[in-house]
């Protein structure tokens, strides 16, 4: 983002997150209301950026390694004739999924708990900001008005 | 001549609302009403090309599931002719979603989609400044508000109010749909400000506004809730208070219950079977102001459908769902999921026989329609038994036409209001469930 820009700016998905980073702008007279959003922003960014990141990043591995055995257990090459890599059908993958997902059960829930609590925040934090602004913006109006 | 006629007419004003919008909160059901399309979208933009109201169905929570498991590319159609609601960014980003599904789509649709992936994956890859754009803010409240899905739940709300064997009130009509149009935007931007990580992980949900960046979660919220406080109030000042009860429930069900569930445990479908089935209950209270068995049957139709629909879409996503820490039958209980929609295909037999039954069609609405029936069935026994990927899909589209099919012989053989009336003065009996309907 340019260095003169005065908003945030997001960026495209992260390769292992699948999350759009976001660079916050950091206005010269910020308020501590205002540190305290943006602060609670990039927390929950980072804490998002390193959910995901390492539950993708195990998934594909584990998924790999899945294949790899599966292949094995059946007496085939990764990789066929062609050079291309050998892949099992949904059915096959289905055990997987399955596997998968319970495993990181425990993982999920305590990770939606910390979303729920810090989207709400961020939302409330979000609302005291704006209404703070607009209160603001109010009363140099009359004061304009009023000279 | 006259039946013909009729049947035309009926026809015409029945195809949009027998939509079924099955987005169900669950992502997933979201997703199903956008494939819908196949069938649906072509009408819809037809007929719908002027209504504004095109909010996510409030179904969308029996719908979300399958709403995002709909992800059908059967876009094609819809992309060229769905212009009215946002002609560069709805169909864009409804192509990129599709991504997953897209060896569902016929080959001819990937050519139209190719060209608007082309141009989104570039501008996706840029650093955006996060910047509300007055001229941006219809087509992304648009796609807030998932319209499509709403505009499907809307017309089931349609159908509902128009099988109600009352005299038909335009001002109660419009109210009705109205109101529940809003309730459903409201209930689907509410999930959508829930779901931003999950959504940006999914391939079908990757391009919605929050995900992007390009709305603040507080707007998002202020949006739904000068959406939702409005189509209520509209609901229980304008047409009833127990169509307005029913709203306010159906959004507390799909946004506090259905979305979350939708992580926690596999009853999330049958949470969002009921958010789907509410809608239609509600096009029948607002024109009767009561609760009768026939709206509880039209409802049950309804829930009864979601399950077919949504378990053969959720059988294609498996992969998706184990990833983002979905807990849907299809990943955890397959046997269960493809059990469930046989059972409710024979239901659906059941039911349809039951319609004659509380006066609500003729004799020969369970003739007619037990071919339909039957067939959906058969595709359900299939895809029981064989338990691929050819038989789910078949099942799933399947789905797409039953519905719609359904509903539109059920209203050509609803049973007349005159008729009902006819009958009670002959009997001198309590027939006549069109005189125990209260005046509104």
């Amino acid at each position: 983002p340019p260095p003169h820009s005065c908003s945030d700016w997001i960026g495209p998905p992260d390769k292992h997150s699948n999350l759009r980073p976001i660079i916050f702008y950091v206005p010269p007279e910020e308020s501590p209301l205002e540190r305290r959003l943006r602060e609670a922003r990039q927390e929950a960014q980072a804490c998002n950026q390193r959910f995901w990141a390492q539950q993708n990043r195990a998934f594909r591995q584990e998924k790999e390694e899945f294949i790899y055995s599966r292949l094995k257990a059946k007496g085939l090459e990764i990789r066929d004739d062609t050079g291309k890599k050998a892949t099992l059908n949904a059915e096959e993958m289905a055990d997987f999924y399955k596997d998968f997902l319970s495993k990181n059960f425990r993982k999920h829930m305590q990770y939606n708990r910390d979303w729920y609590k810090r989207n709400f925040t961020i939302t409330f934090l979000m609302g005291q900001v704006a209404l703070v602004r607009a209160l603001r913006w109010l009363r140099w109006k009359k004061k304009n008005v009023g000279n | 001549g006259l039946f013909v006629w009729h049947l035309k007419n009926t026809g015409i004003r029945q195809v949009p609302c027998q939509f079924v919008h099955l987005c169900r909160a669950a992502n997933d059901r979201l997703i199903t009403f956008q494939y819908f399309n196949f069938l649906k979208r072509m009408y819809v933009t037809q007929y719908n090309k002027d209504l504004s109201q095109r909010a996510k169905p409030k179904s969308d929570s029996v719908a979300s599931p399958f709403c995002e498991l709909q992800q059908l590319d059967q876009d094609k159609k819809v992309i060229h002719k769905i212009s009215p609601i946002s002609p560069v960014h709805q169909p864009l980003s409804e192509t990129i979603s599709r991504n997953e599904l897209r060896e569902m789509a016929s080959a001819a649709e990937t050519e139209d989609s190719v060209a608007p992936v082309r141009a989104e994956s570039k501008e996706d890859r840029q650093w955006k400044e996060m910047k509300l754009r007055l001229d941006d803010l219809p087509g992304i409240l648009a796609r807030l508000s998932k319209i499509k899905l709403t505009a499907l739940v809307v017309s089931t709300t349609s159908a509902g109010f128009a099988m109600a064997p009352v005299p038909f009130d335009l001002t109660c009509f419009l109210l009705a749909s109205l109101g529940t149009g809003l309730a459903s935007c409201a209930a689907n931007s509410i999930n959508q400000f829930f779901e931003v990580p999950f959504d940006s992980n999914m391939n079908r949900t990757k391009n919605r506004p929050l995900v992007r960046g390009q709305i603040s979660p507080l707007l998002a919220v202020c949006f739904a809730a000068s959406c939702g406080v409005p189509g209520i109030a509209l609901l229980t000042l304008g047409v009833n208070p127990l169509t307005g009860a029913l709203g306010a429930f159906n959004i507390f069900l799909y946004t506090c219950c259905y979305t979350p569930m939708k992580r926690m445990s596999i009853a999330n479908t049958w949470v969002g079977a009921v958010v789907g089935a509410i809608p239609p209950v509600m096009g029948w209270t607002a024109a009767t102001g009561s609760l009768d068995a026939g709206a509880l049957l039209l409802g049950g139709i309804l829930y009864s459908w979601q399950f077919p629909h949504f378990n053969a879409l959720s059988w294609g996503l498996r992969e998706d769902y184990s990833r983002g820490g979905y807990c849907m039958m299809s990943v955890t209980h397959p046997g269960l999921c493809r059990r469930v929609a046989l059972r409710h295909c024979l239901a659906l037999i059941g039911l349809s026989t039951a319609a004659p039954v509380l006066d609500v069609t003729t004799w020969t609405f369970p003739v007619i329609s037990l071919p339909l029936n039957l067939y959906i069935s058969y595709l359900a026994f299939r895809f029981y038994r064989d338990a691929d990927r050819s038989s789910s899909r078949k099942l799933f589209f399947c789905s797409l036409w039953h519905l719609p099919m359904l509903l539109l012989v059920m209203f050509t053989c609803k049973k007349s209001f005159l008729e009902k009336e006819g009958k009670d003065d002959l009997l001198g009996g309590n027939h006549g469930r069109a005189l125990e309907i209260g005046l509104p």
